[in-house]
């Protein structure tokens, strides 16, 4: 390996398949970066996601990597997690994987908060099917078909996050690679589900949530707001108008799945069936 | 009249949450113990309290495992045991039910039975099962020692008074059926002596053993019946043997969690029925695409959607075959009795890890909840591969090998990293869109079929199939109702031939039926075996016997058919 190639960086030669200009080149930067900073040893890690062109994002990393079924990127990395303890477990993947294809393992997923940390490339549209509404889309947008404007209420992730009492649940906007990438540091270092949800603009099928209009519709936390504060957390993820970046809400006291279902240390791959005795000893209950 | 003394009929029916199955559970072992062969199946009606079910045992000679139509005995407790049974009643069917149960219905072999009453002398209603099991031994003229012994035994842990009830109750039981007028009118075969090393147990129970013995480390599942046993079998067995258990949202989340551990290297278990394997198609397209093991059992029940939640079929052969989209290698088991069933999860276990691919094992309501003994030298455990290797720096997950098969690395084992796509990708587990990879992996993925089918365990015979001019298949539970009928039909002209894997089949099954006319009998609508026994040995299947109701073959029925069969 020479100098020049980080610890994560792709393969040579690797063809990206983002557009240019995709939010999704400075996101990729934002989790390299950190993964740097985290300093994790990248045989533990292990990268999920689903299908669209967020999900292709562990692709670009050299990375352990689970890229499977369009929905079912958490259901895996839950296996993942239950199976090997000692392997960190990222999830990346875009809002239709999650928030629609996947809703109801993204609701389980906040229930049970196994150690796992969710980074959303939030781009309020679903790209790889050319341009439908997402579950994210802000209403009024006009999509081939959505021909008369989006007319349901876009989901909520944040708002979904905290009312499960999710133990870190924050949001930031690729365009500050830097705020992003300190989101995500944060969010990895978090033992418990944390969730990142990341703005990030498709320059090819949403042309109502640019570059520009994120930069002129987000803004800091109010300074002074207390992550602790679930009510304050859930009225930030809720109000009208500009949409704050940071950590919403920070629940230290959640317990974890693993702990809680007593699942021990020892990596499945380890552990042998059970010896001759044992195995003929629970023969018994049925004599 | 006096019954056949080597094969006796006994049925308990009663509303769901009367406790029929205490009192079966209690009989089976203390009649075991005895000597006795017995065999029990259960039907039962989707709904938590009320209807009508019930639970058959037969007493036999020779070891049986097959459920019989004909009624000798009927210990009814509901009001609607007569209309439920009615078909299966005989002439000769002694029924013992409270005066008065069946309203003005006639019933012509009634002896009335105060449960209740007895029931209130010992203590209260709860003691109302022990006194029916009494009534049982008491007519049959069977010793209430052993008895005695096993309530001793069953509620010590509650107490001297529960205990000395429970002796009442028995006794109180036990002395009105000697003195009933169907005493003695039922002949026991005769005794043998109990096999000291023999279990008795149910399809469900082998099935967990099977699991357990394999090395079973994680399963995801959600419940549904009758799959739901193997999920609840494991959890009370997750601490002892350090497995991982966890219901799962949905069927699409089971099979996704089980290749996210088995990829991260544990032995992943899903059980389901048939709704629930539909759901998770895409997860068993997945299992084929990545190349990751994965164990699916599918206890079948009858179809399509809900259909009959709570009955028995051999409806989704069709299903397991054929789930999931693209071509891609599988394995199907489908055991027939207790040791085939406690053998075949663990091949199961071993062909997914070998041959890295998705595995079912097909059972269903009837083989699930039939209790049946084993002996504990046929409990055998088969050596079952985990096939994981340490991982070298520049480990390629995919790397291309003569029969397809790579070594399989894990995430944190080795130096190497580990990468698997659902998409079709390279050697190294990354995207690609090369028509020429793409001819490569697909040849791959299918180099191993050959290894599987010669591994294919190889159909047993029943009778002698080089004297028969024809030879009936059964595959998975009809093993047992095939078995018995050929006994009693003792003819050389028909033999026997069961698949206890109906996918691949073993390539010595084409040899073995030659020019012989075949028949296969399955308990489906239309025949799902014996079209995939045409497609994989070109021969022609000339008789089906089917059945499609949500119980399970009859004795009576297969020897009927077999009779025409011959005739014909």
């Amino acid at each position: 390996m020479t100098d020049t190639i980080r610890p994560f960086d792709m393969q040579p030669g690797t063809d990206v398949a983002w557009c240019p200009g995709c939010g999704n080149h400075m996101l990729r930067k934002a989790v390299r970066e950190a993964l740097e900073e985290l300093g994790i040893d990248r045989k533990n890690l292990v990268m999920v996601s689903g299908i669209g062109q967020a999900a292709k994002a562990p692709q670009y990393l050299d990375v352990n990597m689970f890229n499977g079924l369009h929905g079912r990127a958490l259901p895996a990395a839950m296996g993942i997690r239950l199976s090997n303890t000692k392997l960190v477990v990222i999830v990346e993947s875009g809002d239709g994987d999650l928030f629609g294809e996947g809703g109801n393992h993204f609701i389980h997923a906040l229930r049970r908060n196994y150690d796992v940390t969710i980074i959303v490339h939030d781009n309020m549209v679903y790209g790889l099917t050319k341009g439908q509404a997402s579950p994210t889309s802000q209403k009024c947008m006009k999509t081939p078909v959505q021909v008369d404007g989006v007319i349901l209420e876009p989901f909520n992730p944040l708002a979904v996050a905290i009312a499960f009492d999710t133990p870190f649940v924050a949001r930031a906007f690729a365009g500050d690679v830097a705020h992003t990438r300190a989101m995500i540091v944060e969010a990895v270092r978090f033992r418990g589900c944390s969730i990142v949800d990341v703005f990030q603009p498709c320059v090819v099928f949403n042309k109502l949530n640019t570059w520009q209009w994120f930069r002129e519709n987000t803004c800091p936390l109010p300074e002074g707001h207390d992550p602790s504060n679930r009510e304050a957390a859930m009225r930030l993820a809720t109000e009208e108008g500009k949409m704050p970046l940071g950590v919403f809400y920070r629940n230290e006291k959640r317990r974890l799945y693993e702990d809680l279902a007593g699942i021990g240390e020892s990596p499945l791959f380890e552990r042998q069936p059970p010896d001759d005795d044992a195995f003929r000893r629970m023969l018994e209950a049925w004599r | 009249m006096r019954r056949d003394s080597n094969d006796l009929s006994l049925v308990f029916e009663g509303e769901a949450g009367q406790g029929i199955q205490t009192v079966t559970a209690a009989l089976l072992p203390v009649l075991r113990k005895i000597g006795f062969h017995v065999f029990s199946s259960t039907e039962y009606m989707s709904r938590i309290r009320g209807g009508s079910n019930t639970t058959q045992i037969r007493i036999t000679g020779d070891k049986r495992e097959a459920y019989v139509g004909r009624i000798d005995m009927l210990f009814a407790l509901s009001r609607h045991a007569l209309e439920h049974l009615e078909r299966r009643l005989t002439a000769d069917t002694v029924v013992f039910a409270e005066k008065g149960q069946f309203g003005d219905r006639a019933c012509a072999n009634c002896i009335d039975t105060p449960l209740k009453e007895m029931a209130e002398k010992a203590g209260g209603m709860l003691f109302a099962n022990t006194v029916a099991a009494g009534v049982v031994l008491g007519v049959l003229g069977v010793p209430p020692d052993n008895f005695i012994a096993y309530l001793k035994e069953q509620f010590a842990a509650k107490g001297d008074e529960t205990v000395s009830k429970n002796i009442v109750a028995a006794k109180l039981g036990y002395d009105f059926g000697v003195q009933c007028p169907a005493a003695g009118r039922f002949v026991l075969p005769e005794p043998g002596v109990q096999d000291p090393d023999s279990l008795l147990m149910d399809g469900n129970s082998a099935l967990g053993i099977g699991a357990v013995a394999a090395g079973c480390n994680f399963i995801c599942s959600y419940p549904m019946s009758p799959g739901t046993g193997l999920l609840t079998f494991l959890a009370a067995r997750s601490k002892e043997f350090g497995i991982v258990v966890d219901q799962a949202e949905d069927e699409i989340a089971a099979i996704n969690a089980g290749l996210g551990a088995s990829y991260a290297g544990a032995k992943s278990l899903v059980t389901t029925s048939g709704g629930g394997f539909s759901l998770m198609q895409e997860g068993m397209s997945l299992a084929g695409m990545i190349e990751t093991p994965v164990v699916v059992h599918l206890g079948q029940r009858p179809g399509p959607a809900t259909g009959l939640p709570t009955r028995t079929e051999q409806g989704d052969l069709n299903l397991a075959l054929h789930a999931g989209h693209g071509d891609f290698a599988r394995a199907i088991f489908a055991p027939g009795n207790l040791e085939e069933t406690i053998e075949a999860i663990q091949r199961a276990f071993d062909v997914a890890q070998r041959y890295q691919i998705p595995v079912v094992v097909l059972t269903d309501q009837y083989l699930l909840d039939a209790v049946s003994t084993i002996a504990v030298s046929r409990v055998r455990r088969i050596p079952v591969s985990s096939g994981i290797v340490p991982t070298v720096d520049g480990y390629r997950r995919y790397e291309l090998t003569p029969d397809g098969i790579s070594p399989r690395g894990v995430p944190g084992y080795g130096e190497g990293i580990v990468r698997v796509d659902s998409d079709e990708h390279d050697e190294s587990g990354l995207i690609t869109e090369s028509f020429e990879m793409r001819r490569l992996m697909v040849e791959k993925r299918l180099a191993r079929r050959e290894g599987i089918r010669r591994e294919a365990m190889p159909p047993t015979l029943i009778g002698d199939p080089d004297s028969a001019e024809t030879l009936v298949v059964a595959w998975g539970s009809t093993r047992g109702v095939l078995e018995e009928a050929l006994d009693i039909l003792e003819t050389t002209r028909i033999a026997g031939v069961h698949f206890a894997q109906p996918y691949p089949v073993n390539p010595s099954a084409t040899d073995l039926f030659g020019d012989r006319r075949i028949a296969v009998l399955e308990n489906n609508a239309t025949g799902q075996f014996a079209d995939l026994l045409t497609l994989q040995t070109g021969k022609t299947v000339t008789h089906r016997i089917l059945k499609a109701t949500g119980e399970p073959f009859s004795v009576e029925e297969v020897v009927e058919a077999l009779r025409e069969l011959d005739h014909d």
